[in-house]
């Protein structure tokens, strides 16, 4: 029996996944689920869930490294030791918050901590929940 | 209880989300095509920028006063928008998308202080998208509208407001002016003025009844929503598109009959897209141009097409909007400034009445164009060749900031050294 094509379907469910015979359906039937998804993976809050691109080598001691993708979640809340993304001096920065000593750490010797200024102009805009790199050059860009 | 919630000088804004450094900044954003000021940061309000100017009569005050200048940039300030939208729905399952950056909530049910309780909604909104909202909170659509005039206007308030009720809040509502009410415009207010009606508190206290006799029944709605007699309910559902536009003013004048062709085409091709993303045939269409008002000879011609056959064909669009160019429209020596396709008359796709006697488009053009939909929306866009390649009369944007949020070119960057 042929099937309708599914026109225009934004799903990439497997809808049938065994031609419809009279008789005996497949047993597996009961138990497709629907693909996995990076979005539910690495997003848990999608409103609130920005990307951004790393530039530089000061968090290469915990794996970001020039060019990955960073997943940045506003609605959490920085906890001691988070990876943040905070606003200083007018530019956007990625650091280790120390909530203990007050200060930003990068993860690489090269780069000293960073006293977190007393000012209103620091600001965390929100905590790095994952990240991404491309192990071959990324066919976006 | 109703709140509206408004986002503060939304597209300047949404223009500091990714750029810590414009915050407390003078900021304005420009119109299509760079024509007028839409928007202007706080401090750039400060500054005396005036709302709604020409930008080049400005450029020379804006740069004098280090003021950012920025076009429209519509990709950022949608998303920024719906991610906004989305925050609220965590505060209500009611709630009615007013405007880009307005909403309606229900706040039925909320018990105790909604004060806190619009604070709340403020600082979720500000931590989990970067933006500042006011919120005003009343029993009416109207009241909450007013309500959240005040909460921009009063510091006290701190960007929320509450009208509970009405007789607490006689002394201010004196002193704001009538045209300041929801749907009563600057043109009633005027005739308001006959009636020696200047200000909220005298519009409050008119007789409803009477004055649906002597101006309409929106005013007569309008005085007992001041009152805190709801008469707008919450619209959740928006009615279906009834009509589709797109239309733009040119970045240069067109004098070529090509030229308006190409355009008409770009505006029929978006038409249509909007057409299928919301499931519609088109069965009547108006294509028109026009010079500008402001010339010596103000030219302008529109031709209303009815279609033989319902259709949300990209191809059979723009070749009736070239015909209609060619055959009608276009007159040689005339400075074309504006032109813009409209589907006015529309019908769902899905109920189509199937008889042996109604011609219906062709399954093989549905297919066709959900093919091209989906490359467009996944890879770099493929177009119909008589759009035009990079033509010249297109808007301008120069100052655009990049599209943060839907370009994958342009992810902001952030420094780590």
């Amino acid at each position: 029996m042929n099937l309708i094509p599914l026109f225009k379907s934004k799903l990439s469910l497997p809808l049938y996944s065994s031609r419809v015979e009279a008789g005996f359906p497949s047993p597996a039937d009961d138990y497709i689920e629907k693909g996995l998804s990076l979005d539910e993976l690495l997003i848990q809050h999608p409103s609130s869930t920005y990307l951004v691109r790393a530039q530089g080598d000061s968090m290469t001691g915990c794996g970001i490294f020039n060019n990955d993708v960073l997943i940045v979640d506003r609605s959490l809340t920085a906890k001691h030791r988070d990876i943040v993304i905070a606003a200083l001096d007018g530019e956007l920065t990625c650091k280790f918050i120390d909530l203990k000593q007050h200060q930003l750490v990068s993860a690489n010797p090269k780069y000293p901590p960073i006293p977190i200024p007393e000012s209103s102009e620091f600001l965390v805009e929100g905590v790095v929940s994952a990240s991404i790199r491309f192990h071959r050059p990324c066919w976006l860009w | 209880m109703l709140a509206l919630v408004d986002c503060n000088s939304f597209f300047a804004s949404c223009e500091q989300v990714f750029r810590p450094d414009l915050r407390g900044k003078p900021l304005v954003v420009l119109s299509n095509n760079d024509g007028c000021i839409v928007a202007r940061s706080k401090e750039a309000k400060a500054l005396g920028i005036p709302d709604l100017e020409p930008y080049f009569k400005l450029k020379t005050l804006l740069e004098q006063n280090h003021v950012h200048v920025f076009s429209s940039n519509y990709e950022l300030y949608g998303d920024l928008s719906s991610r906004v939208m989305k925050t609220l729905e965590q505060f209500s399952p009611e709630l009615e998308i007013y405007s880009i950056d307005e909403a309606f909530l229900s706040l039925a049910g909320i018990k105790g202080d909604l004060r806190g309780y619009g604070q709340e909604i403020r600082q979720a909104v500000q931590k989990q998208v970067g933006l500042a909202v006011g919120i005003g909170i009343a029993p009416t659509k109207t009241l909450a509208k007013l309500a959240s005039f005040i909460a921009k206007k009063s510091a006290r308030c701190e960007y929320v407001c509450v009208i509970k009720d009405t007789k607490e809040w006689q002394k201010v509502f004196s002193k704001i002016p009538v045209g300041e009410i929801w749907g009563i415009g600057s043109r009633l207010s005027k005739r308001l003025a006959d009636h020696h009606v200047y200000s909220v508190l005298d519009l409050m206290q008119q007789d409803s009844l009477q004055m649906r006799k002597y101006y309409n029944v929106n005013v007569a709605r309008t005085i007992d929503e001041l009152n805190g007699i709801p008469c707008y309910g919450l619209d959740q559902h928006p009615e279906p598109k009834k009509q589709i536009f797109s239309t733009r003013s040119f970045g240069a004048k067109i004098m070529e009959c090509a030229a308006l062709e190409q355009s008409v085409s770009q505006y029929a091709s978006r038409a249509c897209v909007r057409l299928r993303k919301h499931n519609h045939l088109v069965k009547t269409m108006l294509v028109f141009a026009s010079s500008g008002h402001f010339v010596d000879n103000p030219y302008s011609r529109s031709v209303v097409i009815q279609l033989p056959i319902p259709t949300n064909d990209t191809r059979y669009v723009i070749s009736i909007a070239r015909k209609a160019i060619r055959d009608s429209i276009f007159r040689a020596g005339v400075h074309f400034a504006r032109a813009g396709v409209g589907l006015i008359e529309l019908q769902p796709e899905c109920p189509e009445q199937l008889d042996a006697f109604t011609p219906t488009q062709s399954n093989r053009s549905k297919q066709l164009m959900s093919v091209i939909d989906d490359i467009n929306k996944r890879h770099s866009p493929v177009y119909f060749a008589s759009q035009g390649v990079n033509p010249d009369w297109t808007m301008r944007r120069n100052l655009k900031s990049p599209s943060y949020t839907t370009k994958w070119k342009d992810l902001p960057r952030v420094l780590i050294k």
